[in-house]
């Protein structure tokens, strides 16, 4: 169940389990998926998907005003038997693992000139990670990235985003049957960064996906991640950590569709914020379809408010159209750390800023586990420690 | 030897209420405890014990506006809440504090590397910490909880006195230890205390509304606190007398100052 405590003021963290015939999740939003995006009104933040974004911030993603006209420096590193190719719009790949379920998606999907297609051929295992680096150089871009892992391959993916820019892109995942994916995306763009992003994941049969998700920088980032599962026995781990620093936007809004039986998803989101006007937004939305017997699920999201000024909206929600599951269930919580926690590290010799490192590094330190890629934990710690310092 | 001297301490605390502005809690407090000695300080809700406890730990609520402290002569109003800790200065506190996502056993361990000046060998740390457990009758999974996260009151003050057992403070000053323990855990915490008292290195500031704890841990020298100071003092006789008169006398001789 959905548990607060001590929520910051402004903040919310609310949650349902609903038992519905017919789901809400979908129509909830504001029009059906489609790669058009004419096919989308162009949103006034009223809407359920768009409620918590602060628009004047997209630089026109949303409103058709964005014009492609930036740098995104690419550099694809990858062991041998791992082909990256540039392929024209309508190459079968592209949107096979999704469709964009809002204007921005869809803006993206009109806008890219020429998608890449990364292939983890079947069976190959890698030992080293497909390492993607982005690094923006200003000016507006729209991107779509395909990786096909195919059956029985397994891959690490890091897909690393530095720079300046305005970003709409939709990224690809189809993870083929028996296959396993880790990906590990880390967001550390300059301040003034606009980031929007749908990831589209397509687990195959006895397939398994794992991604880590670390956001520290941009202006605005709002990222979509939504899982579908094409055969039974799937199972998905969505990590996700982010640092919310004054007058940044955090968004994370994800979707687990279950609708297939036997298939395993586990959610764990973990935030720290500090500073005024830090805002993180967490939607989480679990879709357990009538076709999903079997089903085992638990999704979570927990935030750490350092300071006073920080918002956040957290809301966990889950669908479930049929009693045959091993389980289900959802859990959100904002805390902060205050002074009397404060006082209490102290009080046992710890100096202010050591407790504060403690704190934040304690919360973090289950995800960061997660990683499995040794430079980036430990960037992820050294960035940790960095964003500290700022606010002592 | 350690001595904490407290002379002629003064403390208000912002009320929050503009009109009201700051109230003086603590009116002129005098106490030396030294090396080896249990004080106890013994009075009723609200006479500014807490007050008096949190004041020496240094926390940012209180304002000190008149009198001096100090710790082997060096000044412990000057010093910062994790200077006055490794200067020797522990408090066990009356509700002590949860800390989400730091579990007791990195806890234990910074504090214990704060304190001891370097970090204690992995090996005997961990078995001087199962140890302390153990003697407190704590689960050994309680060292991979968060701090004080869910823990119940009794499990708090158990924490706490695992603390001043593997931290061996120079004075150590107990808030309440007693309040909401039953006789096992009264008795559990106390035979903590008592272990590290028996050490002699350690000055007692053992603060009670109750006279319960006392029959486990014997004090030289027991305080009255009423209306923001140190109302009377005498031998363990005093506590069986308060036993039987309960505090009226105090509160009513200072009650409208
Ligand atoms: N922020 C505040 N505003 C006004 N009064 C306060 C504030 N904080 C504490 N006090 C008052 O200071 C007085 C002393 O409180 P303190 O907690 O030190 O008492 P105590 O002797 O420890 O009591 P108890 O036996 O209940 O633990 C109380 O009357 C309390 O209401
Ligand atoms: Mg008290």
């Amino acid at each position: 169940m959905a548990e607060a405590q001590n929520i910051p003021a402004g903040s919310t963290t609310a949650g349902a389990i609903a038992v519905a015939a017919e789901s809400t999740v979908a129509t909830r939003m504001s029009a059906p998926p489609s790669f058009d995006v004419a096919d989308f009104p162009v949103p006034n933040g009223r809407e359920e998907e768009w409620r918590f974004t602060p628009l004047a911030r997209l630089r026109g993603l949303h409103d058709g005003t964005a014009v492609a006209n930036g740098t995104m420096k690419a550099q694809i590193d990858a062991p041998d038997v791992v082909t990256v190719e540039s392929v024209e719009r309508g190459d079968a790949r592209i949107g096979k693992a999704g469709t964009p379920v809002d204007r921005i998606a869809a803006q993206a999907f009109s806008s890219f000139t020429k998608a890449t297609v990364v292939t983890v051929p079947k069976e190959a295992v890698l030992t080293e990670p497909v390492r993607v680096a982005l690094h923006g150089e200003g000016g507006t871009t729209f991107g779509h990235t395909v990786f096909d892992v195919q059956a029985f391959a397994e891959a690490v993916v890091v897909i690393d985003h530095t720079g300046d820019g305005v970003r709409a892109a939709n990224v690809d995942f189809l993870v083929g049957d028996g296959a396993k994916l880790t990906v590990v995306s880390v967001q550390d763009w300059d301040d003034t960064a606009v980031h929007v992003s749908q990831h589209n994941v397509l687990i195959g049969r006895d397939a398994t996906f794992k991604s880590i998700i670390v956001t520290f920088g941009g202006d605005l980032v709002r990222l979509h991640p939504r899982v579908t599962y094409a055969g039974p026995g799937g199972e998905a781990e969505l990590f996700g950590l982010y640092f919310t620093d004054a007058g940044q936007h955090q968004e994370h809004r994800l979707l687990v569709d279950h609708s297939a039986p036997h298939c395993k998803s586990n959610v764990v989101y973990k935030g720290a914020l500090q500073g005024q006007d830090a805002h993180a937004v967490w939607i989480g939305d679990v879709l357990i379809e009538k076709t999903a017997e079997g089903t085992d699920t638990y999704e979570m999201n927990r935030n750490l408010v350092l300071t006073d000024g920080a918002r956040v909206d957290s809301v966990p929600n889950l669908e479930i159209e049929t009693g045959e599951i091993v389980g289900a269930g959802h859990a959100s919580a904002t805390g902060r750390f205050d002074d009397e926690q404060l006082f209490y590290l102290q009080s046992r010799g710890i100096p202010a800023d050591e407790a504060r490192r403690l704190v934040v590094r304690g919360f973090f330190a289950e995800l960061v586990q997660q990683i499995g890629v040794d430079d980036i934990e430990e960037r992820l710690l050294s960035k940790i420690e960095t964003e500290l310092q700022g606010s002592v | 030897m350690a001595t904490l001297e407290i002379h002629d301490l003064h403390v208000t605390v912002e009320t929050g209420d503009s009109a009201t502005g700051a109230r003086e809690i603590l009116k002129g407090v005098d106490l030396t405890v030294k090396q080896g000695e249990t004080h106890a300080i013994m009075g009723p809700n609200g006479s500014g014990k807490s007050t008096l406890a949190y004041s020496l730990a240094g926390h940012p609520k209180y304002t000190i506006t008149g009198g001096t402290v100090t710790l082997d002569g060096e000044d412990v109003l000057e010093m910062s809440v994790d200077e006055r800790a490794r200067a020797g200065l522990f408090l066990a506190m009356q509700y002590p504090v949860e800390v989400p996502g730091v579990s007791v056993s990195n806890f234990l361990r910074t504090s214990a590397t704060a304190i001891r000046g370097e970090a204690p060998k992995l090996r005997t740390w961990v078995k001087e910490v199962k140890a302390a457990m153990e003697q407190l009758s704590m689960d050994t999974s309680f060292a991979e909880r968060n701090v004080n996260e869910g823990f119940s009151g009794g499990e708090k003050k158990r924490h706490e006195i695992l603390q001043l057992e593997l931290l061996k403070p120079k004075i150590a000053i107990l808030d309440e230890t007693d309040s909401g323990l039953d006789v096992d855990a009264l008795r559990v915490v106390s035979e903590g205390v008592n272990r590290v008292r028996e050490g002699g290195e350690v000055g007692t500031l053992l603060i009670t509304h109750y006279t319960r704890i006392l029959r486990y841990i014997k004090p030289d020298f027991v305080h009255v606190f009423a209306n923001g100071r140190i109302a009377e003092s005498g031998g363990a006789e005093l506590a069986d007398q308060l036993e039987a008169e309960g505090y009226d006398k105090y509160v009513k001789g200072g009650a409208t100052a």
